[in-house]
């Protein structure tokens, strides 16, 4: 027996060197790499959603800022599909980046969680600053998000292609349905725009549901239903695809860079893009209105930056100094040239608009631009999914346009 | 390793006396102690997110609780809200018509190219390992293919259509033929994963059966229904099972090629979860979801298992 209870006991021993290991294993992933800021070397770390090519652009800003400051940056790059998941799990891990990139919409979500922490902290007023980019950014009256650049939606067309069927740039619903059942050709439609069944639907439906004075706060009203038989009719009229019920905004681009369609409704993002197509000869207006006279209303896009509440005050103040550093005006124009986006702030955009013909309607888009949390708020999610789902059942003939949002609530 | 050499000085003293109850006690605890590895294992990456799921269905759960970790209870508000929504019927009819039509499609052509492949021809072992094709490709890739293949306007598989003479179909923007589509699609991708299982199966199949069959009048069809069926009927179940299974769940192709849509007519059980936690943040309701979700595949889950304990009780 000798020998064997020593083997046992040497077995018992090594499993419970195992299990204890692995509860080591398991205990140790919570540590990591929060580095106090004691010794006066501050390093910031700043999550954003920046594709792989606007990310130098802002690169070369981040590193401007954080000479200016006196700090370090660590800039991480996201997915933006993949933030919000990322900074729940950051939030409740208590391990958010001491700067955090937001796009607008998703500011209130994380800002009513408490996550983050009031800009004014830091004397950041959004002064200067059209008021639909600082509702985007605010919560309960609170400035959370700011953003250096923002962007909209236009009515982007063909010049070509209007000069050669004879059509006129239109302004009124009433000439854009017709300019585009002119436009439409074999092979080719007159507008293209993105009704996907996700947030790009109804990001690309609000310019027609507000023009026409519809709000997200009543879906049922009969303004909200006139700019979706609106578009419906021109599906109907086969000067839509009804393929726009599957387009994402970079089908739609590709789409009139193709020469598929004549028009789109698009935003400043693709600019870069368009201006790289050869042979391509467009144009931006705002979209039109439904009768002559009404004020268009787009949608205001863009991503703010945020500091969230990391609790190590020194590093909440420096990520307080680098953000406002980033929405200095020269900071706006480095950032709007080189991604295709509006200058935030009113006098660096008019600085823009006089050297960038191309963004200059755009800049004159954006001060009229509505933001889409302004009235609804962290509710707004719910009703962004109701208009695409209605859009979706009222273009596909499931619904009419007055039903599809009745079945759209429920 | 003091313990080693303790026991190892100590066990001659104990063992001229009669065994103290301690030494029982201590093995217990020894096979408790190899036990563990596995049992944390399982309740941490098994049990706890079950058990978690569940809870959150019976919370308000949203981006607050991340922060805060209040998480208010609500009873069943969420499976309340869920199953009186419009469109929980249509997403629980599509899940079983996308599962069933996968599956029937997946199978059949399965079984028809491993049965193919039984025969040894020239370049029958290359032309087996591109059916696997499928298997090797991320599916988001496959699914972005899948996309310009099926464009209405401009895909591939319209315009070969078109000059046969059958007009463009709208394939992911029509909500009469969009769940069609994924289904075809799904199909694709599911067919290595049967024809993988069941070629294995055919292997197994002794080749004295055959020829003892054939002796008695047994080929072709005859020889399929009565040897190769009856012989396979255990990887069949399996292959069936553990299909639904996968199928039941599937989130990415559908997400890549219709994201739901056109109007919900390729919303699914796994859709719907993902949309409400993660683009409405409500995740008490998308739990609520996934939870009846879990419950379809439970019934599925408990088939395979008794199935899985008969073949080796036989």
């Amino acid at each position: 027996m000798n020998r064997n209870a020593a083997k046992r006991s040497t077995l018992i021993t090594t499993g419970a060197l195992a299990s204890l290991s692995l509860a080591l294993l398991t205990g140790c992933s919570a540590g990591g790499a929060s580095s106090s800021s004691e010794d006066g070397d501050i390093t910031l770390t700043l999550t954003d959603t920046l594709s792989e090519t606007s990310a130098p652009v802002y690169q070369e800003v981040y590193d401007a800022c954080a000479a200016e400051v006196g700090v370090t940056v660590e800039a991480t790059h996201v997915a933006g599909s993949a933030l919000i998941a990322k900074v729940l799990q950051q939030a409740s891990s208590r391990t958010l980046p001491d700067v955090l990139m937001l796009d607008n919409p998703d500011v209130q979500q994380i800002a009513a969680s408490g996550a983050l922490s009031p800009l004014s902290d830091y004397g950041i007023t959004g002064e200067g600053f059209p008021q639909g980019i600082i509702d985007a950014g605010s919560y309960e009256g609170d400035l959370y998000g700011i953003a250096p650049v923002v962007n909209s939606l236009g009515l982007i067309y063909n010049v070509d292609a209007l000069a050669e069927a004879g059509v006129e740039v239109p302004e009124t619903w009433d000439e854009l349905r017709a300019a585009a059942a002119a436009l439409t050709t074999d092979g080719r439609y007159g507008l293209a725009l993105s009704a996907a069944n996700s947030f790009e639907g109804t990001w690309q439906f609000l310019p027609f549901m507000w023009s026409n004075g519809g709000n997200e706060d009543d879906l049922t009203s009969p303004e909200v239903a006139e700019a979706l038989a609106f578009l419906n009719d021109m599906v109907q009229d086969g000067s839509v695809s009804s393929s726009v019920v599957g387009w994402s905004q970079n089908d739609v681009n590709d789409q009139f860079i193709a020469g598929n369609a004549a028009m789109m409704v698009n935003g400043p993002w693709n600019l870069p893009k368009l201006t790289a197509a050869e042979g391509l000869n467009f144009d931006v207006v705002q979209i039109p209105v439904p009768t002559a006279g009404d004020t268009s209303i787009a949608p205001l896009g863009g991503e703010t930056f945020t500091v969230p509440q990391t609790g190590d005050e020194a590093k909440m103040q420096a990520a307080g100094e680098f953000v406002k550093c980033l929405t200095e005006d020269e900071h706006q124009i480095t950032m709007a040239n080189g991604r295709g986006a509006v200058p935030a702030g009113e006098s660096a955009g008019e600085t823009i608009a006089a050297d960038n013909a191309l963004l200059a309607p755009f800049v004159g888009i954006v001060a009229d631009a509505r933001a889409r949390t302004a009235i609804l708020g962290e509710e707004w999610p719910e009703a962004a999914t109701q208009i695409y789902t209605a859009e979706q059942l009222a273009l596909t003939g499931r619904a009419t346009p007055a039903e599809a949002f009745e079945q759209a609530a429920g | 390793m003091s313990t080693v050499l303790e026991a190892r000085t100590g066990s001659p003293v104990r063992a001229s006396r009669p065994r103290p109850r301690g030494g029982v006690r201590r093995e217990t605890f020894a096979q408790w102690l190899f036990l563990a590895p596995a049992i944390v294992y399982v309740v941490v990456f098994f049990g706890y997110p079950v058990v978690k799921n569940l809870v959150m269905s019976f919370q308000e759960y949203t981006t607050k609780t991340f922060f805060t970790g209040e998480a208010p209870w609500v009873g069943l508000a969420n499976y309340v809200e869920v199953v009186q929504s419009t469109f929980f019927g249509i997403t629980v009819g599509n899940t079983l018509m996308f599962t069933l039509g996968s599956i029937v499609g997946q199978f059949v052509i399965g079984l028809l190219f491993a049965l193919f492949f039984r025969k040894r021809f020239p370049l029958s072992g290359m032309l087996r390992s591109l059916l696997l094709l499928p298997w090797l490709l991320p599916v988001i890739a496959s699914t972005s293919v899948w996309k310009w293949i099926l464009d209405q306007d401009g895909g591939v598989l319209n315009q070969a259509l078109g000059l046969v003479g059958i007009g463009p179909v709208p394939w992911l923007t029509s909500p009469d033929v969009a769940l069609i589509a994924v289904v075809l699609v799904n199909v694709w991708l599911g067919i290595p994963f049967n024809v993988a299982l069941l070629y294995g199966g055919l292997q197994n199949i002794p080749d004295e059966l055959y020829e003892a069959g054939a002796l008695d009048g047994a080929t072709g069809w005859k020889a399929f229904w009565h040897i190769t069926w009856p012989s396979l009927r255990p990887v069949v179940t399996v292959t069936l099972v553990l299909g639904v299974i996968y199928t039941l769940k599937v989130l990415d192709i559908i997400l890549g090629l219709t994201g739901g849509g056109p109007a919900n007519s390729t919303q699914t059980l796994a859709t719907d979860s993902y949309f409400r936690s993660f683009r409405e943040f409500d995740f008490g309701a998308g739990a609520a979801v996934s939870n009846i979700l879990i419950l379809f595949s439970l019934v599925f889950a408990v088939i395979y298992l008794r199935v899985n304990r008969k073949q080796v009780d036989e």
